[in-house]
């Protein structure tokens, strides 16, 4: 059976387990005769040209996880940022798990979306927040909503700071032969509140999972937001991240992606500026090697005046991976003394490599500093010569050109004990031992 | 200060289509509509031989299979092509010698425009080859090049004269199906020129085609075709001005050069079809397919000042299929009032060590809408590959709009690839600057937009320089916000 009709019979038995009077199911339903109408993303879709799912409609998957399996926490700590105290909100093969979390209700809401759908108290949020910046039209969000039932709830109150990092991570245990998560998170970020975040998804087998994840952030006046997104998954594992970020005047989200692993990933960021003086912050890091393919499409919605956007995305092929970046600025009539900047530098290392990018830019506004650079291209051999003729290995100077050209984008990261994971990940991933700390 | 910024909007306003006249010869003119009878027709008027009749029906049967391209960032209401007449010809039809045989009327339409055939022929040995309406009605200096082996016609006497030629290169870098304009092109062409350099020979004079479309309710199908064999230069202008009408005008014109080993064609295009009035009413709608092949060591370089059309779809491209061939292409883009262009480039690097270089600025007024769409392909085999793009666009007030489509897709390490882009408008402190220094705001944007177009204003040949200067100071003298 092919995989879209298999998740409109599933639709249906999804309705036993849901409150078919909740107002949110409204919204299920409404955006599964989207997904009924559209199905999956084709190639011949301009925002698909370069990303197939193909292979991955193929797949016979488990929709609905059975119980919790359990993980020892000693197997999966390296997977979390043990170094420091956070909270903590774990899913395991799509189900909550309560002994591996550290959720709060102190101050700052950090729970479930089951929760929140569910339960009266959070039902003004839900009304407020749930699926008003998500596309109601792309096909893989509407998919999700109509499968919304899990996932991250976090909410920050006026004035407030979380005082620990908020870590969401997905396990995968290979339980079944090929599984589709859907998490859905919702992040409310209210006035002068701010929040750090990390997502992570990752699989422990060696069988298929694709995730197909939607988060939806608001930032409300002055708010501070920071995520990142560390995606290092094992090589059957896909991921489909939809994002959109409402921003609110004078607020500033600032967002990271980590692409070192999986088969398949496709990031969706979309930041829609609804007042003035806002910062946007896009930042990315992909490494990736043979058989691996990761697509980065990007939109910032410029619709207020006097707002900044800034992205900076760098990648590094080898093998026969592939590469897409669309990034997409738009700047609306009324969006004035806009400034926009948008930086994407490649590098393939392997033959068989290759990248396809696409920086755009739609602008309706005259009074605007927009700009975009890409470049494609290779390390520089003289750099190459020098560091060698002081007699550091090839590869090793290969790997420091490499850090470095990257490191810009590790800059701007504000936990420090992250950076020091990310340097690791990505001397692993160069497969060199420096034999110091970057 | 004299002249206000408001004044001047006014004036650009107001100012009318400046060559929107029309001359009345007679014309014999087919039926409008398109069926195969239609094509057969053309074909036998223009006394083609079988093969070529044929080759017409093959692109009008998968003409029909086509849908038309909607990807484009333009709007428009979509040409009815059974309400179109597919061949007009002057009526009065001897080729004249000398310059005292042509119609004396058609004589007054060309000094209207400003290239009077006398002063054409006195400034710098320039050959212009007319095409009024479809079929070129006088060829100079045709007897200085056929000395040097140079043949440069109309395409449908090429056909006849120089059939294996024509046989050879035609269709070979835009087939009959490449797109849905290009196949009705292949269709219908009523006329065009052809230019074919010999080996070794470096063409002594720069090669000119004025396009006009002149009969109403015509389409103007032009085929151009440019072979420029080993080790040859030739250096080929076109130029289009366009009467006033107030029905849509298709123009789909297809030009195709091939670049042989060592050649070099350097192609100039100076557009300025009717851009219909500032309401947005009437203009040329101007779907160009226009590509180049380069063989080893060859070199092909577009150069074009696109001003006029209501809407514009052209990407002029090069094919880099030889070793070390090189392809550049220049570009300036004005759009005024209710204009739309979306134009840019492809360049596709097959061979190695080749190299590409696009320079695209974008120039936007009134309610215009500017697009930029390029694509710079490098293939797996295509070893050091080298291109550097840069696409400036320039927002004259807040009603406008300019895009950028750039896709860049590489294959293979070794290739270094360069894009940059940004969208600015005329800084109020550069206009203080200049109003500072006794300059009036007028001539102080009309300085600034010529210094913003000048790398690629410098690529034109001197000829059109000027032409070029004046068609930029008409579309947008005074609209700036």
């Amino acid at each position: 059976m092919e995989l879209k009709d298999k998740l409109v019979n599933a639709f249906m038995a999804f309705e036993n387990q849901v409150d078919l009077d909740h107002p949110v199911h409204d919204v299920r339903s409404a955006a599964m005769k989207v997904f009924e109408n559209q199905g999956f993303p084709t190639k011949k879709m301009e925002a698909w040209k370069y990303t197939s799912l193909k292979s991955l409609e193929k797949l016979d998957f488990n929709i609905f996880p059975k119980e919790a399996a359990t993980l020892e926490y000693k197997d999966v700590k390296k997977y979390f940022l043990h170094e420091v105290d956070t909270y903590k909100i774990v899913f395991v093969d799509g189900v909550y798990s309560s002994f591996l979390s550290e959720t709060t209700h102190q101050g700052i809401d950090v729970c479930l979306m089951s929760a929140a759908l569910t339960k009266e108290m959070y039902k003004p949020i839900i009304e407020a927040y749930f699926n008003k910046v998500a596309s109601k039209e792309e096909n893989l969000t509407a998919l999700n909503t109509a499968f919304s039932k899990e996932g991250a709830y976090i909410h920050i109150p006026k004035n407030t700071q979380a005082m620990k990092p908020i870590e969401i991570i997905h396990f995968a245990t290979g339980r079944e032969q090929a599984l589709l998560l859907q998490p859905r998170n919702l992040v409310v970020v209210e006035e002068n509140a701010e929040v750090q975040i990390l997502e992570r998804h990752q699989s422990l087998s060696e069988n298929a999972v694709f995730t197909n994840a939607v988060t939806e952030i608001f930032a409300a006046k002055s708010a501070i937001i920071d995520f990142y997104k560390v995606q290092n998954d094992n090589n059957s594992a896909s991921l489909v991240d939809n994002t959109y970020i409402d921003q609110h005047s004078q607020s500033v989200v600032t967002l990271h992606t980590f692409s070192f692993g999986g088969k398949m990933t496709r990031n969706n960021l979309n930041f829609y500026q609804n007042g003035e003086r806002i910062d946007s912050t896009m930042k990315g890091v992909t490494i990736i090697g043979d058989g691996q393919h990761v697509d980065h499409h990007t939109l910032v919605h410029h619709i207020q005046p006097n707002c900044e956007s800034h992205q900076d995305y760098k990648g590094i092929y080898d093998g026969n991976s592939t590469g897409v970046f669309n990034g997409k600025i738009m700047v609306d009539r009324l969006a004035q003394k806009t400034n926009a900047f948008q930086q994407n530098n490649n590098l393939l290392i392997s033959d068989k490599s290759s990248i396809n990018t696409k920086p755009q830019l739609e602008i309706f506004a005259d009074d605007v500093k927009c700009s975009h650079g890409c470049t494609i291209g290779q390390l520089d051999h003289d750099a190459l010569f020098y560091l060698q003729s002081r007699g550091i290995g090839k590869k090793e100077a290969q790997a420091l050109l490499m850090y470095a050209f990257a490191n810009n984008v590790l800059e701007s990261v504000r936990i420090p004990e992250l950076k020091k994971r990310v340097n690791a990940l990505i001397a692993e991933k160069l497969g060199v031992n420096l034999g110091f700390e970057l | 200060m004299a002249y206000t910024e408001e004044e001047l909007k006014k004036e650009l306003e107001t100012k009318e289509y400046e060559y929107g006249f029309y001359t009345d010869i007679e014309s014999d003119t087919f039926p409008i509509g398109l069926s195969e009878e239609i094509v057969v027709a053309i074909s036998k008027k223009k006394e083609e031989p079988e093969w070529m009749t044929q080759w017409r029906l093959d692109a009008y049967r998968s003409w029909l299979e086509m849908e038309e391209p909607e990807w484009a960032n333009v709007h428009y209401t979509k040409p009815d092509f059974q309400a179109i007449s597919y061949y007009s010809a002057p009526n009065k039809k001897p080729k004249y010698d000398s310059i005292d045989e042509v119609d004396p009327e058609l004589l007054d339409t060309f000094k209207r425009l400003g290239i009077s055939l006398d002063e054409q022929k006195m400034l710098a040995g320039v050959a212009v080859d007319i095409v009024m309406d479809s079929v070129s009605v006088a060829t100079t200096f045709k007897k200085t090049l056929g000395e040097k082996g140079i043949i440069f016609c109309s395409i449908s006497e090429a056909i006849r004269e120089h059939p294996e030629l024509v046989k050879k290169y035609i269709g070979s870098v835009v087939p009959q199906k490449d797109n849905y304009y290009a196949a009705l092109n292949s269709a219908v062409f009523s006329d065009g020129s052809f230019c074919y350099i010999p080996k070794g020979v470096r063409c002594p004079m720069e090669l000119s085609t004025y396009f006009r479309i002149n009969q109403a309710g015509t389409g103007q199908f032009e085929r151009t075709l440019v072979i420029a064999d080993e080790g040859s230069y030739v250096s080929y202008l076109e130029g289009c001005t366009a009467p006033s009408r107030d029905e849509n005008q298709l123009h789909a014109a297809v030009v195709e050069l091939v670049a042989l080993d060592h050649a070099e064609i350097k192609y100039s295009t100076v557009q300025n079809w009717f851009p219909g009035d500032k309401q947005g009413k009437g203009g040329v709608y101007n779907f160009v397919t226009k590509r180049g092949i380069c063989e080893n060591h060859a070199k092909i370089s577009w150069t074009q000042v696109e001003t006029g059309s209501a809407v514009t779809w052209k990407y002029p491209s090069c094919v880099l299929k030889g070793d070390h061939s090189i392809g550049e292409f220049y570009s300036i883009a004005v759009t005024n009032n209710f204009q739309q262009a979306d134009t840019g480039t492809k360049m596709i690097h097959l061979g190695k060590n080749t190299r590409s270089t696009i320079i695209s600025k974008g120039i936007s007024a009134g309610k215009s809408q500017n697009s930029y769409r390029g694509l710079v392909q490098v293939g797996a085999r295509a070893e050091n590959a080298r291109n550097f793009s840069q696409c400036d666009s320039l927002l004259m007030g807040d009603q406008c709009g300019a895009h950028t489509f750039p896709y860049i897709e590489v294959k293979n390490k070794t290739a270094q690839i360069e894009h940059e882009a940004t969208t600015s408008k005329i800084g109020e402190d550069q206009i203080f600057y200049c109003n500072q220094r006794g300059i009036p705001t007028e001539k102080a944007i009309a300085l600034i937009v010529n210094g913003f177009s000048k790398e690629v204003l410098n690529k034109l040949p001197m000829e059109f320089a000027v032409e070029a200067q004046k068609l930029l100071e008409i579309s947008l003298e005074g609209s700036v916000g």
